[in-house]
């Protein structure tokens, strides 16, 4: 193989400026800051801060609060992940072998993309709420009680179920694409060897698909840690209280509402550490088993 | 186009000529929906009244939204003039004595006078430093009180409960058998909490109520409130009350739909009651448990205070309190008194309400500021902690819990006691 050169050594530097100003800026030093001030505890004004070591992230370990927040942010994500790949795929699948209206079809199952998503939450509190909600008239026609805001697992159960409706379209449009990337020649050649559409479609339809599913898992499962914010904060309508919560939204509640800042920088750095984690699995032994065409 | 020019330049010095004389302040708020629209009314007045000074009110959302936005203005320099900060903020704000500027400072530097004594019994000190000096000023004041509607009870044949015996054997039974939710509340820590404390004269916090010292424990093992909690969980499953959570609207929803008979919420928030309560309905005293005691007291103020902030230039400063005397006229006062529920904060204001005959024509009206004048005990002046947003948080969460039915009694607030407890000795420690 060929590789171009650069026969300036500046030249390169000089192209990277810009996107390497941008990360410092915006990436780096925020970082570093955060790093930093989880080591100090401050009043909330700023005028003093002293250093306490690494009492800010014991205090976190020993909370059993923090603990709890951190396995539902586990379940959360599995479940967001899950249902949201799962029906864009089924969802994709279908919509390939549509024919007549097939445009509108897919227009409509992208449209939900365009919402953003404290809208959405919004939409869900409007459809769950506990005194006018269409959602929780219906829970209560089959016989459940639903209470946002109340019940820790409807609160839950509503959280999960904006956000895989808002993420399921995104999916959808990527899988939809893949789908129609697949040779035809392939599909037919498959089609002659193996009659059973199912087993046609783990042998060979998903493993083509599947750089798109990789691509896709690694988005999802951060659109559920981290872009899922604006949901959980207009379901819990500015009241954590009893509520889930996943671990941003818990940064967010003891920094910018409790005004403890020492405390929720430490928890942002777990944060940043378990992303870094989360990257080096992904691609260590995800990515070996999957084949680019 | 020589008359264009001078119709422009007329146009120019016309409109900057009283611009540029103008001192022009910033007054950052959190009183959202119609208290918004009388917050921007009395701007408008004040702007209206003088020609020196222009202040701009700017909503910046809910209380703890408010307060967090002011203290990144102020780390970056960028603070308003003034900013309301509500009870729960007290001790974050007035543990910053580099970030405000005692209201009675502030008052006495610009020559305006000023009397702790013209301010009324139960807002005087809620805002004060430990040397009884006021730092904030008193604005939107408000106290609990038990609203009622009227032709629910009718039905039901009573009258609202004086006490919490009362209410469990004789009102919410008769409510419940007419067809009623009888009860909900809006903020369990405020109403179920702080200010059950402050009615039956019941320390909430070592050290004064934590006015004397940074050391301080909250009170939360105390058998007086666990029992009133357990007695609350009883009714929500007996169906003596409902319970739809820690959010405020979504518990008072049901009594403005008239599905709840009584309701628990603040005195503040009689003028949207007006509004949007489709039945006649009255207010009274938060009830008391006769079993604790039988000498009720006062309850705490609520609602929140203006506070100046430092970094800003004398003429603007100045311009501050100016607006403070104009806030604080007896006229402005019962306006915002007689639109909104709040309880004047002056005598003066309280005997032109009571002169132009507000109470005679709405009675209800008068529940709150009567109750912050009740008798004043030991424990009633009010409470200093710091954290004690997130000390409310925990509240609602270990409360929703033990009502939900997800943990005991003994749990939920043992769980308060010592997530509270912890929380205030970080405060502390940041204050060295």
């Amino acid at each position: 193989m060929k590789r171009a050169r650069f026969h300036h050594r500046l030249l390169p530097v000089l192209l990277l400026v810009p996107q390497l100003t941008i990360i410092v800026i915006f990436f780096y030093w925020p970082a570093w800051n955060a790093v930093q001030s989880s080591f100090f505890l401050q009043d909330p004004f700023g005028f003093g801060s002293q250093f306490v070591g690494l009492d800010n992230y014991s205090r976190l370990f020993r909370s059993a609060e923090y603990m709890k927040v951190a396995r539902f942010t586990l379940i959360f994500t599995l479940l967001v992940t899950g249902f949201s790949l799962g029906l864009a795929l089924l969802l994709a699948v279908k919509a390939d072998k549509v024919i007549r209206g097939a445009r509108t079809y897919r227009t409509l199952l992208m449209w939900v993309y365009a919402v953003a998503p404290p809208v959405a939450g919004l939409i869900g509190v409007a459809l769950f709420d506990q005194n006018i909600g269409a959602m929780t008239r219906l829970f209560s026609g089959l016989g459940h009680d639903f209470r946002l805001g109340v019940n820790y697992l409807d609160t839950a159960a509503a959280m999960v179920i904006v956000s895989v409706w808002i993420q399921t379209p995104v999916n959808f449009i990527f899988f939809l694409s893949g789908l129609q990337s697949i040779p035809q020649g392939v599909k037919e050649a498959a089609l002659i060897d193996n009659p059973s559409g199912l087993r046609r479609f783990w042998e060979v339809t998903f493993p083509l698909l599947a750089p798109t599913a990789f691509f896709l898992l690694i988005i999802n499962i951060t659109y559920a840690l981290f872009d899922t914010f604006g949901i959980i904060d207009t379901l819990v309508k500015n009241n954590p209280a009893s509520n889930p919560m996943t671990l941003v939204y818990k940064v967010f509640i003891d920094g910018f509402r409790g005004n403890d800042i020492g405390g929720s920088s430490a928890q942002s750095v777990v944060l940043m550490v378990l992303v870094l984690i989360l990257t080096v699995v992904q691609f260590r032994l995800l990515e070996r088993r999957i084949h680019y065409t | 186009m020589k008359r264009m020019t001078i119709l422009a330049a007329g146009t120019f010095l016309g409109l900057s000529a009283p611009a540029f004389a103008q001192t022009e302040i910033t007054w950052w708020h959190g009183m959202g929906g119609q208290l918004g629209d009388v917050v921007n009314q009395i701007a408008a007045d004040f702007n209206d009244s003088q020609e020196d000074y222009r202040i701009v009110p700017v909503f910046k959302g809910t209380y703890e939204e408010t307060l967090t936005a002011t203290i990144a203005a102020f780390r970056a320099g960028e603070q308003p003039n003034v900013v309301q900060v509500f009870d729960a903020g007290a001790a974050t704000v007035i543990g910053a004595p580099g970030a405000v500027l005692p209201v009675e400072d502030l008052m006495k530097d610009n020559g305006i006078p000023f009397d702790i004594e013209d301010y009324i019994a139960g807002v005087r000190y809620f805002f004060a430093d430990s040397d009884g000096k006021m730092i904030g000023m008193p604005f939107n004041s408000s106290t609990p009180v038990l609203y009622f509607n009227t032709e629910a009870m009718e039905k039901a044949g009573v009258t609202a409960p004086k006490t919490w015996e009362e209410f469990q054997d004789v009102t919410a039974p008769a409510l419940k058998e007419a067809g009623y939710i009888p009860l909900t509340q809006s903020h369990m820590p405020w109403i179920f909490t702080e200010n059950f404390f402050s009615r039956h004269n019941l320390p909430f916090a070592s050290a004064n109520n934590g006015f004397d010292s940074n050391e301080v424990t909250i009170n939360m093992d105390s058998p007086e409130i666990k029992s009133h909690f357990e007695a609350f969980k009883g009714w929500i499953d007996g169906g003596l009350a409902g319970f739809y959570g820690a959010a405020w609207d979504d518990n008072a929803k049901p009594f403005e739909a008239g599905e709840v008979a009584m309701w628990l919420g603040s005195s503040g928030s009689f003028g949207g009651l007006s509004e949007k309560a489709g039945f006649d309905f009255s207010a009274t005293y938060l009830p008391y448990w006769e079993g604790i005691t039988t000498d009720p007291k006062q309850t705490f103020i609520g609602g929140a205070a203006n506070f100046a902030m430092t970094g800003h230039s004398d003429e603007e400063n100045k311009a501050t309190a100016e607006f403070f005397r104009y806030l604080t006229s007896p006229e402005v006062q019962y306006m915002w008194h007689r639109e909104t529920g709040y309880v004047p904060i002056t005598t003066a204001a309280y005997e032109l309400a009571k002169e132009d005959g507000h109470y005679d024509r709405f009675p209800a009206a008068e529940i709150g500021i009567q109750q912050l004048t009740l008798p004043a005990g030991e424990f009633t002046k009010g409470y200093r902690m710091g954290f004690y947003v997130q000390i409310r948080d925990v509240m609602n969460r270990e409360y929703t819990r033990y009502l939900t039915g997800e943990t005991s009694l003994d749990d939920a607030f043992a769980a308060i006691k010592s997530e509270a407890d912890e929380l205030l000795a970080r405060f502390a420690q940041t204050q060295q």
